[in-house]
């Protein structure tokens, strides 16, 4: 599904990303370890398009099309999903009012009708059940004086609702604790399918324990340094990322 | 002939017109003098240092239009809030038309400031109000004050309400190449009284139209008045609004300026509070394009302990248009406890808009709050690619975001309908769709 091959990324002329080879097929869940400033957040920018980065060298493709030229709202139309590290506040727009923005503008580029509003009512309220949100909830500015929990579970919520091939999790686990990690994790496993691939972004295993991985990459310096199962996150855990660093020197 | 000296040759056409043995003629006999004295503010007076009145000079307006023709309902109903049901007081190139027009005398006036200038059971409350609170001094309130004739007249007594809304609506129609209107209003509430006025200028066609208006707004103890004004109108018309508002203890009055579109439009908006617990409100949205020009120039006069005001104003701008707020705000001595808020957002969405904006704060008291913020600058990137990573398009992204910064100034609009037609009107021209209500 997700193909990407000799990726390099840099930020006003500060290479980041240097070589990236990563492949993600349907069904299958992916998770990007890696310490801090080693390019994760900056790869998942880069494949939902954000404009600061400027990709010097290689592709990535989705099902076989590439990216490149494409802005981040066609590449969520062709089923990419980001969901932020650090949401942004939009005061002024309700929960809901960008929902049905976001469904109807998606509908909208494959030649379908705007959704019925009973529809789009139901929908929502099935998937915020799905992440335990509450209905007042919904009716609040995006993110606008959300809790670190609040804003993380909303992204899912959207993830729900705009059912993406690929959904591409940063740092979901930050600033949450152990009850909203547990929510917010259910919320992610209710979502896996065989036509769905993830990708988790995370600096600890934590989450690992929660959204199981089938596969493990470690991400140093911008390049992918070690890929394995599920246990590589747990070794990781025990020996710290010096370890990788070590390695990658030696 | 230039303007100035039109205006005052008309002055001697206009007497012949009005009863010149009137007290009221006094006021404006004094006023003409003043004006022939100071004649247009220029751009070297800080007060008009960015809006310049030379274009509107050089034009040859009529200042006495031609008896207009009717128009048909049909033909201006979209310039009403037609939604809901509403007293209405309507001129057609500055004539009243009663045909258009629905006013009232059940138990409040509702009607023409000719009617209350001229008829003798008014006199007592125009020697009482009539250009009491407006300036003596500044040169364009004085024009109008000169020619004062015509206008909406609304006398709210104690304890009560209209059964509904009040639109004024000024319409234009062309039928002279180029029209000077000096429309003068005078809206008094009375203790605990309540009133909701609407109020509109519109040109009908691309002749030019230069509007010099003034009103008077009075509010006694414990009265709540919301006025609204709509200026969204041709790109030939232009308008000075001079606003002033008298304020009793513990009332409310709530302007909102709603700025969308015209050539020229500067909104003089003046309140004195002459009482304490005074609530003084002034919300303003301002979303301008090509070449237009809006100049928001307001002024609190805190003269009495515990009173609030509340300003916020908010702007965005394309184009070549160019915005100017000047917020002054005066705290006398005695006027502790003062809370003043201020607060004037712009966003420039091309590189040739411009945006002048001055806070002027005088303070003489020593325990009071008094913020003031005012910030100009670009949409927020991260918001837009949010956005679109969520599969809205970049235009649609920034539209929808504007749309939100604007958007929270029209909580205060208490009458809903109006709040839907003035978020249609700023979501049409953001070419933001809202299938929605937000």
């Amino acid at each position: 599904m997700l193909r990407i091959k000799d990726l390099h990324a840099s930020v006003e002329d500060k290479k980041i990303l240097k070589g990236i080879n990563l492949e993600v097929n349907a069904g299958e869940v992916h998770a990007i370890m890696g310490p801090n400033g080693s390019g994760k957040s900056t790869l998942a920018e880069v494949i939902a398009g954000h404009e600061e980065y400027e990709v010097k060298k290689g592709s990535i493709e989705l099902d076989g099309e590439d990216l490149e030229d494409m802005a981040p709202e066609e590449r969520a139309h062709s089923g990419i999903f980001l969901s932020f590290q650090y949401p942004v506040e939009i005061p002024g727009v309700s929960v809901t009012n960008f929902m049905k923005t976001a469904i109807n503008e998606s509908r909208k580029a494959r030649g379908l009708e705007d959704m019925p509003a009973n529809e789009m009512l139901k929908l929502i309220r099935e998937k915020s059940e799905l992440l335990d949100i509450d209905r007042k909830f919904l009716s609040r500015s995006l993110n606008e004086g959300f809790s670190g929990g609040e804003k993380k579970r909303n992204e899912i919520f959207q993830m729900a609702m705009l059912e993406p091939k690929l959904a591409i999790l940063d740092e979901t686990d930050s600033g949450l604790d152990i009850d909203a990690l547990r929510i917010v994790a259910n919320g992610v496993n209710k979502l896996r399918s065989e036509d769905r691939a993830i990708v988790v972004i995370t600096h600890y295993q934590r989450l690992l324990d929660y959204i199981v991985p089938d596969y493990v990459h470690v991400l140093h310096d911008g390049k992918i340094v070690k890929s394995g199962g599920k246990e590589l996150a747990v070794e990781l855990e025990a020996k710290g990322y010096d370890w990788i660093k070590q390695e990658t020197v030696a | 002939m230039d303007l100035k000296d039109k205006l005052l040759s008309s002055f001697l056409a206009f007497e012949d017109k009005v009863n010149v043995n009137d007290p009221v003629h006094e006021i404006r006999s004094e006023a003409i003098k003043n004006f022939e004295s100071k004649g247009f503010p220029t751009k070297k007076e800080e007060a008009w240092k960015y809006t310049s009145l030379n274009g509107l000079q050089k034009v040859d307006f009529s200042v006495f239009p031609k008896e207009s023709g009717a128009l048909e309902y049909k033909d201006i109903k979209k310039y009403f809030l037609h939604e809901i049901d509403t007293y209405k007081i309507v001129f057609i190139d500055g004539v009243y038309s009663s045909y258009l027009s629905e006013t009232t005398h059940d138990g409040v006036d509702v009607c023409l400031m000719s009617s209350a200038l001229n008829k003798p059971e008014y006199k007592q409350i125009i020697e009482l109000y009539f250009n009491k609170v407006a300036s003596k001094d500044e040169s364009l309130t004085t024009l109008n004050t000169a020619f004062s004739k015509e206008g909406a007249y609304v006398y709210i007594p104690k304890s009560k309400a209209p059964r509904k809304p009040i639109q004024i609506l000024h319409l234009a129609t062309g039928n002279e190449a180029s029209l000077m209107l000096q429309p003068r209003n005078l809206i008094i509430a009375e203790q605990n009284a309540e009133v909701q006025i609407i109020e509109r200028h519109q040109s009908l066609t691309e002749n030019e139209v230069f509007t010099n208006s003034v009103t008077e707004i009075f509010a006694g103890k414990d009265a709540h008045v919301d006025y609204y004004k709509i200026q969204n109108d041709n790109a030939e018309a232009s308008l000075i609004d001079n606003t002033y508002i008298s304020q009793k203890d513990n009332s409310i009055v709530r302007v909102h300026t709603f700025s969308f579109g015209g050539k020229l439009i500067r909104n003089n908006l003046n309140y004195y509070q002459n009482g304490e617990h005074i609530d003084s409100t002034l919300k303003g949205v301002t979303i301008l394009g090509e070449k237009q020009h809006v100049d928001h120039y307001t002024l609190v006069h805190h003269a009495q302990p515990n009173c609030e005001s509340h300003q916020d104003y908010k702007g965005i701008f394309g184009g070549r248009s160019t915005g100017v707020f000047n917020g002054k705000i005066i705290v006398d001595k005695i006027a502790q406890k003062t809370n003043a808020f201020q607060q004037n957002n712009n966003i420039l969405i091309s590189d040739k808009a411009e945006v002048n904006t001055k806070p002027q704060l005088e303070i003489f008291a020593d325990d009071v709050r008094c913020s003031h913020g005012c910030t100009i600058g670009q949409l927020d990137e991260e918001a837009l690619f949010y956005l679109q990573s969520r599969g809205i398009p970049k235009k649609e992204a920034s539209g929808l975001l504007m749309y939100a910064f604007a958007n929270n100034v029209l909580e205060s609009v208490r009458i809903p309908e109006l709040k839907t037609r003035i978020n249609k009107i700023i979501a049409n021209k953001l070419g933001v769709r809202i299938g929605f209500d937000l």
